[in-house]
């Protein structure tokens, strides 16, 4: 794995636009994991002494929720929607072409550390489906090929 | 008359992952180098996700032209046809909003401004009459805002139908200093874009509905719940609320009133069980998003404590409309108990998808069949299902139900959120089931018991069925274990969790024994239970045996393939690569 870890860096500078309240601490993990792409643990804990609040319930509260994550991700994520007009419109099969072209599982990081593969509810955008969603860009109608060559680009970009 | 050509492009999320940006790009690059007269905007959702990227040009004279299915290179072909030649460009016009019978039975109310305004442009909303809603509620005393909604019959739509006046009243009469209004725009149902397209269609509408809102109540704080998973709404949003505040449609002393509120957004951070009220607040407050019981309501005892109302995002942008047309015309759009439209957002098996709004009351027929054109290719309708998760699949003996709350609440759907998802005949009933148990459990926070063990007990014995491994008495377990659950969650969530599987058992109950008794999955989707073969028909092209993943397919070139079955995980792969459609599904 070629993941750079991020320096553990004193982050009170970046916490002082936030109150010291309780309702911080969602968006301030939402802007720590903007930043580093997961939440460092020495992170949350120092953010919970800036909202004094225990590292447990900082731990209770990220872990609660989807959007949060504990391990550093690929260079590029991965989202592969598997919304109801998604289903039916097969993203299993999505999901068995991408898995086999990268040769990672649902949740996994390939071994150059380029791709981080992830399963989502749903991306919204159901008239496009099957879809999957590659950063920020959203592909849609996809097929095997189209897979196959979306996934090139990425490729070729690194190469 | 204007200078101009005006083209608009269909720039919400849908469009963009269609090629949106693209085209604008391309467009854009051909107006500067070639010095034509033509103004180029972005609007939101045009409602025809179908034909996108697409486009609205208007000439000088104002005839307009809608081009659909766009593709870079047309881009500068319809800015040559039209400037250089004074023609259309045939190749990509499709019918426009004036001439496309998709329109003819829909009626705009929520998106009355998508498609049409730049959303990122306040002078755009106030040119059609935006905000004139507000500086005439602020003349009234809220009770008449409430009133006026009440007599409206504006009923929630996130879902359960409450009738929004007289949850306004609850807050109104709730006795506090510190009130507080909250969006729920935390659409989480698969399936589901109605609210992310009114945001980043007309964000504007949605906060002169909060603001007319929180007037009535006597809130001076509101809050957007919004997913963070819709980057683009979020940014509209934020840009929408600095415009609403720099003309004083937002913060200290609004229009000169006296009367003062602000907006905040928070951002959701994945958990479906926060557009719950309850879970939403606690998320909101810094918390783990867990609902709580009621009573105490938010109305009395909300977020932080105080009174507290929620709306959906859908409901307060119909407001605007109410105030600026009367209660009596958004009534007679809907039925004798619920006033007005509702946004489905139509995907799935059906040709033409969407975001589609009729008057309550319009049939599942006319919104499939009429404004969807039916079911894609030549298959035929199965179900058709409505509310996600807390939801249910009707079939084709169920079309003529009218979309109401009750109605289709009998009928073993919901109104829901508004997700309306078309099957067909290659879609398996049981499989649906099963998705959508394994959404709920998976979301389930885990609280009641019921809801956290109950959920996984029914996904282990649908599990069981769509393997070939049902018995005859699970049907039974199914239905004896659901209205325990129902009975025994305390939030929506756990409430409706069976939903799915109880519509699916009432009608398609056949479609589970073929599954248990005969070891089959009609549909073939069932992974365990078909088998691929290769036919006759096979030339020995060998695509099949390269693409298998798996190499389980044998066969010289140009004589006939075969499946090694032991290998095979039936994942389709030769089915659909198959030049001569010589792989079946048994």
């Amino acid at each position: 794995m070629v993941i750079k870890k991020p320096e553990t860096k004193d982050i009170r500078a970046e916490l002082e636009d936030y109150p010291r309240e309780r309702r911080s601490l969602i968006p301030i993990l939402q802007k720590v994991q903007n930043e580093h792409g997961y939440l460092p643990r020495d992170f949350m804990e120092k953010v919970g002494s800036y909202l004094s609040i225990l590292p447990s319930k900082v731990y209770s509260v990220a872990t609660f929720y989807a959007q949060f994550r504990f391990e550093p991700l690929g260079e590029h994520l991965i989202k592969i929607c598997h919304g109801t007009a998604c289903h039916v419109k097969g993203a299993d099969n999505v999901t068995d072409t991408v898995e086999s072209e990268l040769g990672a599982s649902m949740g996994e990081t390939t071994d150059d550390g380029q791709f981080t593969v992830e399963r989502v509810a749903c991306l919204g955008c159901c008239s496009l489906a099957p879809a999957m969603m590659i950063d920020d860009t959203v592909y849609g109608n996809l097929t095997r090929d189209k897979i196959r060559d979306v996934l090139e680009d990425f490729r070729g970009e690194e190469g | 008359m204007k200078e101009n050509i005006e083209i608009k492009v269909g720039y919400a999320s849908c469009g963009i992952a269609a090629g949106a940006a693209e085209i604008y790009e391309r467009l854009e690059q051909e107006i500067e180098e070639n010095d034509y007269p033509v103004s180029l905007t972005k609007v939101g959702c045009v409602g025809m996700c179908h034909n996108e990227p697409l486009i609205e040009l208007e000439n000088p004279g104002g005839t307009s032209f809608t081009y659909g299915n766009l593709e870079e290179d047309d881009a500068g072909r319809i800015l040559e046809s039209h400037i250089g030649k004074n023609t259309s460009y045939e190749d990509k016009l499709i019918p426009g909003k004036a001439d496309y019978d998709y329109f003819s039975s829909q009626q705009k109310v929520v998106l009355r401004n998508s498609g049409i305004i730049d959303p990122e442009e306040i002078e755009e909303y106030l040119d059609r009459d935006g905000y004139a809603a507000l500086g005439e509620a602020l003349d009234q005393d809220g009770s008449e805002i409430i009133q006026l909604i009440k007599d409206s019959k504006l009923r929630g739509r996130g879902g359960a139908g409450f009738p929004t006046g007289v949850k306004w009243s609850f807050a109104r009469d709730a006795g506090s200093d510190q009130k507080y209004l909250i969006c729920n725009a935390d659409e989480g149902d698969p399936g589901a874009f109605m609210d992310r397209s009114v945001i980043e269609g007309d964000p504007h509408a949605l906060l002169e509905g909060m603001v007319i809102a929180a007037h009535a109540i006597g809130a001076d704080q509101g809050y957007i719940y919004c997913r963070a998973e819709y980057p683009l709404a979020l940014k509209r949003l934020s840009i929408a609320i600095e415009q609403a505040r720099s003309r004083d449609f937002l913060g200290n002393n609004i229009l000169d009133s006296g009367f003062s509120f602000d907006i905040d957004v928070s951002k959701g951070a994945g958990a479906f069980v926060c557009g719950e009220e309850t879970a939403l607040m606690k998320s909101i407050e810094g918390e783990r998003g867990m609902p709580s019981s009621r009573p105490p309501y938010p109305a009395q005892e909300g977020l932080f404590g105080q009174p507290t109302n929620i709306n959906n995002v859908e409901t307060l942008a119909s407001v605007p409309w109410i105030v600026r047309n009367g209660a009596e015309e958004y009534r007679e759009i809907g039925t004798e108990n619920s006033g007005g439209t509702k946004v489905f957002a139509l995907a799935g098996k059906v040709e033409r998808g969407g975001l589609v709004e009729v008057p309550i009351g319009t049939s599942l027929e006319e919104i499939i069949f009429d404004i969807g054109n039916g079911i894609e290719g030549s298959k035929d309708f199965k179900a058709v299902q409505l509310g996600g998760p807390s939801g249910g699949c009707l079939p084709e003996s169920q079309l003529d139900t009218p979309v109401d709350y009750e109605t289709l609440t009998d009928a073993g759907a919901i109104m829901g959120s508004g997700g309306m998802i078309v099957m067909d005949e290659d879609d398996c009933m049981v499989d649906v089931a099963k998705y959508f148990l394994d959404f709920t459990q998976e979301e389930s926070c885990g609280k009641c018991t019921f809801c956290r063990v109950g959920t996984k007990r029914m996904l282990e014995i649908l599990e069981r069925i769509t393997s070939g491994e049902g018995e005859k008495k699970d049907l039974e377990k199914l239905r004896k274990l659901a209205p325990k659950i129902e009975e025994h969650s305390l939030c929506g969530l756990g409430q409706t969790a069976p939903n799915p599987v109880l519509t699916t058992l009432r009608y398609f109950e056949d479609e589970y024994a073929k599954h248990i008794e005969e070891g089959s999955c009609p549909a073939g989707v069932c992974r365990e239970l078909i088998t691929y073969r290769i036919k006759d028909d096979c030339i020995g092209c060998t695509t099949c045996s390269q693409e298998c993943s798996v190499d389980a397919i044998d066969g010289e070139s140009g004589s006939r393939h075969v499946i090694n079955q032991e290998k095979c995980i039936q994942c389709g792969t030769c089915l659909e690569v198959c030049p001569v459609d010589a792989v079946e599904v048994v």
